[in-house]
């Protein structure tokens, strides 16, 4: 099962198993990763699923789509590496994603 | 601060008090009954992702089991409650067990509304509130079946889209003149009218289903003096507010269970959340919402005052839907003779509805126009006042809108 890393604001670092076919949005919640509030469930209709994906890793991840794109223009603190956590879904090939969470999600 | 708190609903409003009562630092006892065998799971998907087979269950519920354990909460699955005494300050089940609260939650959502025309108990006939609502709707859910639906609102529109994806043969009766009309304007109304004749789904408006038909299982649906054949019936006609256990307590009821904004109901121990609730809502107006905003939201407002810090609940309320490949958010409520302005065409699939007041938005529905539907949203929160003609005019982007 992929393995995913998740580093919150005060840089503790959890790693969890996510199975390939969930979103990291659902890694963390399902693990009790802190951080990620993901109220709407993973329908990208409410951004408050917002995370910084490690740069490393960036271009191994599926491109964002439009409405994901537009959602992130208006979270909080958007960064260059900023992407919602319930648009990316887990493969193998993401073994060992690492993505920080931010301090707030509204 | 109370010692044990008692949650009558294993929902989204539930599962979300759990989370914020810890987090404000409540460390007493906290004990939360549900009448479904499982934990609290998401709703939204049950229409759309789980019913199209995308979504597996376990991914539906809101927290892994060892949440309940983490946070101490006793899950009291299967059960449910028949009477609340608050001079004791317990709670009955129906199989007898007695529970002491100092703080009681009422978070018990809404049921569906039962359709009361001849052939209402067929075999065949099906609503959609729950996980086994779905799972018996799947078994039957086959390519060539011809599947009724019986009111277009969003559970009807939503199972009607993936039937029509699952090559079901779909008929939809809504018996008002257009489609979600309790919910959206006529412009959105027409637009996934339009949407849904174009995926092949027979849409007849201002048709009340009069009978349904068959010897012992469905085999037709009688509607405007025809018969139309069918082998499955789905109704989705509403929903009604959960409050027969408050309303015996002796208290308030409208349509759901009195609250103030600090979701507290008339009895200062007995709290309330979610789809139940009768509410005052940001403009003064009583209302009942049934939605998950509302369940977190005053889920959250509840748990806030139940700690003693209490913050009034003037969320603006938000809604979505998925049909096809279609978003649709709404942020905040029309109302009667609001300004409508419309920007962006509804062919390019790509527009948004606004609603203003006295020159601020009341309302935005926005269909795959996510920037229409967020900045809307803060624009409603803040009171912000807006030109309309800037709203109507696409060559500005919603960032530069004010």
């Amino acid at each position: 099962m992929p393995k995913i890393k998740y580093i919150d604001e005060k840089s503790m670092e959890r790693e969890v198993d996510v199975p390939a076919g969930w979103s990291v949005m659902e890694g963390a919640v399902k693990n009790l990763v802190p951080g990620i509030d993901a109220d709407c469930g993973g329908a990208c209709a409410c951004a408050t699923c917002h995370i910084y994906v490690d740069p490393a890793w960036l271009e191994k991840l599926p491109p964002k789509r439009d409405m994901e794109e537009t959602m992130l223009d208006f979270a909080p603190d958007v960064q260059s590496n900023s992407r919602l956590s319930c648009q990316i879904t887990v493969t193998p090939e993401l073994d060992g994603l690492i993505v920080r969470t931010p301090k707030t999600q509204h | 601060m109370p010692h044990r708190i008692v949650i009558i609903g294993a929902g989204q409003a539930g599962a979300q008090a759990v989370t914020t009562l810890r987090a404000e630092g409540y460390t007493g006892a906290i004990a939360m009954i549900g009448d479904e065998p499982f934990a609290p799971y998401q709703r939204p998907p049950l229409s759309k992702a789980y019913l199209m087979g995308t979504l597996e269950r376990a991914r539906l519920f809101l927290k892994p089991e060892m949440f309940y354990q983490e946070s101490d909460c006793e899950l009291i699955l299967d059960a449910s409650a028949c009477a609340i005494n608050r001079t004791a300050k317990t709670v009955t089940l129906f199989d007898g067990r007695t529970l002491p609260f100092d703080m009681l939650l009422l978070a018990t959502g809404a049921r569906v509304r039962r359709i009361k025309c001849p052939g209402a108990n067929l075999v065949g006939i099906h609503y959609l509130r729950g996980i086994a609502d779905v799972d018996g709707l799947n078994a039957v859910f086959q390519p060539g079946k011809r599947l009724v639906i019986v009111g277009g609102g969003y559970i009807g529109l939503e199972v009607a889209a993936v039937a029509a994806k699952h090559s079901l043969d779909v008929t939809v009766f809504e018996a008002m003149d257009r489609v979600m009309a309790r919910a959206v304007s006529k412009s959105v109304s027409d637009f996934f009218e339009r949407v849904h004749r174009a995926a092949g789904v027979n849409l007849q408006l201002n048709t009340g289903v009069e009978a349904f038909e068959g010897a012992g299982r469905l085999e037709g649906v009688r509607a405007g003096g025809v018969t139309y054949p069918a082998d499955i019936a789905l109704v989705g006609v509403g929903v009604v507010p959960n409050m027969e256990l408050a309303l015996d307590a002796g208290l308030p009821c409208e349509d759901g269970i009195v609250v103030d904004r600090n979701c507290v109901t008339a009895d200062p121990a007995i709290f309330a959340a979610g789809d139940c609730t009768w509410h005052v809502g940001r403009e003064g107006i009583p209302l009942r919402l049934e939605s998950v905003q509302n369940a977190i939201d005053q889920a959250k407002h509840a748990a806030y005052a139940m700690v003693g810090r209490p913050r009034a609940y003037s969320e603006v309320p938000w809604f979505w839907s998925d049909q096809y490949d279609l978003k649709l958010q709404i942020a905040g409520l029309a109302r009667p003779n609001d300004q409508v302005v419309l920007r962006g065409d509804p062919v390019s699939r790509k527009f948004a509805v606004f609603h203003l007041r006295d020159g601020s938005i009341d309302a935005v529905e926005a269909v795959n126009a996510a920037s229409e539907y967020l900045v809307g949203r803060k624009l409603i929160e803040a009171g912000t006042r807006v030109a309309p003609e800037r709203l109507a005019d696409t060559s500005t982007p919603m960032k530069n809108i004010v």
